[in-house]
């Protein structure tokens, strides 16, 4: 095996994507390899783009902040431009105001906001709630360009990409399984996320807002010319079709309840997918002969993919030297 | 111990699966709290004939008893359709019967509720059904053939505690020889230990551990405040008094001035 691997990397969702780039980056030879007709059948492309690890903290284990915490600059040095750095707001209705407590005593890295700052930060939710925790360090994306975005440089690049059925036949040195829940892994579980692609022309926002919900935690995040995605339930299924009337009422009622311009927004898309998530919820590198998966990422994709892709990376390099120096005696 | 249709279990408390940051947190919480019951949701989780697969393989791996639930049903042909699911996915005729009369609250809707739990009863299940602390209703659904009756103390996942103790303790006076067990309401050990000491049999409860800054933690806070209501019930507690009494006689004592 030479010093320089060829890697073969099944699956283009974010991780796929993120590994392709780290080793391209670093100078191994890379397929790409795509079972879809193209990038859309991913869980990544329902991803809502939220870069945001204090406030994923909050249910989540210390890693995704530790490791969450490099992506806003490694998605920014990736992609210029693409990166929103406007932070989070968390916002509850007033019934539901003891939930910002206790969003505030499970995270870090925000500051309280009353009514006349979230009025700067965000003029459309003026007057409609009296305090916020506002997480300015964090950032957001738009996963699609980012993943169409990432794919173009590579193939620039000179890396293959086949996709739709396509086999790679040239011979590899590693195999990196970055397929989510399609790698059927058996200690990987499938938990249903869907989500809402609304149109609202009547309401703006710059940065994603979490409406707290004792039940139904919903977000919004911001995407181009009044777009916004509304998103996104959590339910232990291993069930991937569309999204049912239930989880719909859920989305746009939070929707609705944080902006009354949502009302006359048109439902441009709805989504439902598998995340695919180990027993704590946090991502694995893990290797077995010649195939190296990196798989687990649950609803944090984005956010993680970078930390991993770059512990893949390491893992896929440091075998090649190792190898190719047995080979030299 | 704490028999509930012929079974007979060491632990007073029982768990709810859901809200958990990971399985792997609801594991070792469980492991945690010494539960010997847990209760697991179906209804959304079967939408579109899926299935829950792994994440109730990890459930069934727990080794413990599993008490499906009906949790997000809204009528009575819901709630005996996923009962009959839970039957055949987890192999137990027993369920917990949840009726839900409104979305926002959850409040039970107590006709439905007697309804469903006399047509499962018929059917061979082992109803546990969660109701309001009416003592009526309470009756009703003994006649409909529940052995167990599982009174909410407070709205679901309010975290209130008991929001009316005068009729809990009614309550159990009224019922002296059905298995009680409050289901919902509860937010803090303190409140376990109040209704353990009013006689309740056990409480079952899932927000107020799932939900906790450090989940292992508080299901094992439960597990100490339940243990501590029940020794104190069997103790016999002291009743409050209006008025001060001395442990020690006062005739005869040297007074200090």
């Amino acid at each position: 095996m030479a010093q320089t691997p060829h890697v073969e990397i099944r699956g283009a969702g974010v991780a796929g994507l993120a590994l392709a780039y780290q080793l391209v980056e670093r100078g191994a030879k890379v397929t790409l390899v795509e079972a879809g007709r193209d990038l859309t059948g991913s869980a990544s492309w329902l991803a809502g783009g939220m870069l945001a690890p204090w406030c994923e903290r909050e249910n989540a284990e210390e890693e995704v902040l530790l490791h969450g915490r490099g992506a806003i600059d490694w998605w920014e040095r990736a992609l210029p431009g693409l990166v929103k750095r406007k932070g989070t707001l968390v916002v509850a209705s007033p019934r539901d105001a003891k939930e910002i407590d206790r969003f505030a005593a499970r995270t870090s890295g925000y500051r309280r906001v009353a009514r006349e700052e979230i009025t700067v930060l965000e003029p459309d939710l003026a007057g409609r709630f009296a305090k916020a925790l506002f997480f300015e360090g964090e950032a957001h994306l738009d996963p699609r360009t980012a993943l169409t975005g990432l794919l173009e440089k590579l193939v620039a690049t000179g890396v293959r990409y086949l996709c739709d059925g396509t086999q790679s036949r040239d011979h590899a040195d590693v195999i990196a399984d970055c397929t989510g829940m399609a790698a059927r892994e058996p200690d990987l579980r499938p938990v249903r996320g869907e989500m809402l692609l609304l149109h609202a022309p009547e309401v703006t926002l710059s940065r994603p807002v979490r409406f707290l919900h004792p039940r139904i935690p919903v977000y919004v995040v911001p995407r181009d010319k009044h777009h916004f995605m509304v998103g996104a339930t959590m339910i232990e299924s291993a069930d991937n079709g569309p999204v049912t009337v239930r989880s719909t009422m859920e989305l746009l009622n939070a929707a609705y309840s944080l902006h009354p311009g949502f009302a006359e927004a048109r439902i441009i898309e709805t989504g439902a997918g598998l995340r695919p998530a180990y027993a704590d919820n946090l991502p694995r590198v893990r290797r077995k002969g010649i195939t190296v998966s990196v798989n687990g990422f649950y609803r944090h994709g984005f956010l993680l993919a970078p930390h991993y892709a770059g512990q893949a990376t390491d893992l896929i390099l440091t075998q090649a030297q190792e190898r190719a120096h047995e080979a030299h005696h | 111990m704490l028999t509930l249709y012929g079974e007979t279990v060491s632990s007073r408390l029982l768990l709810g699966t859901a809200q958990y940051p990971s399985p792997k947190v609801l594991g070792e919480a469980v492991k945690a709290s010494g539960t010997q019951i847990l209760t697991v949701s179906l209804r959304r989780e079967t939408a579109g004939g899926g299935t829950g697969g792994q994440f109730w393989e990890m459930i069934r791996e727990l080794g413990l008893r599993v008490l499906p639930n009906t949790a997000g049903c809204h009528s009575v042909r819901e709630a005996v359709m996923t009962a009959k699911m839970a039957r055949d996915l987890f192999g137990t005729d027993w369920i917990k019967l949840e009726v839900i009369g409104h979305h926002d609250s959850l409040q039970p809707d107590v006709f439905g509720l007697v309804e469903a739990a006399r047509i499962l009863s018929d059917d061979g299940f082992k109803v546990f059904p969660y109701t309001t602390e009416d003592a009526v209703v309470g009756e009703k659904l003994l006649e409909a053939g529940c052995e167990v009756l599982m009174p909410w103390c407070a709205p679901i996942g309010s975290a209130r505690g008991p929001a009316n103790p005068d009729a809990l303790k009614s309550y159990r006076a009224h019922f002296p020889d059905t298995p009680l067990v409050v289901d919902a309401g509860l937010g803090r050990p303190s409140h376990a230990v109040q209704v353990l000491e009013f006689g309740f049999d056990a409480v079952l409860l899932n927000t107020a551990v799932a939900k906790a800054g450090d989940p292992v933690a508080m299901a094992k806070a439960f597990a100490g405040a339940v243990e501590a209501g029940r020794l104190a019930f069997e103790a016999i507690p002291l009743e409050p008094r209006d008025m001060a009494v001395p442990s020690t006689p006062v005739i005869g004592m040297a007074v200090f001035e």
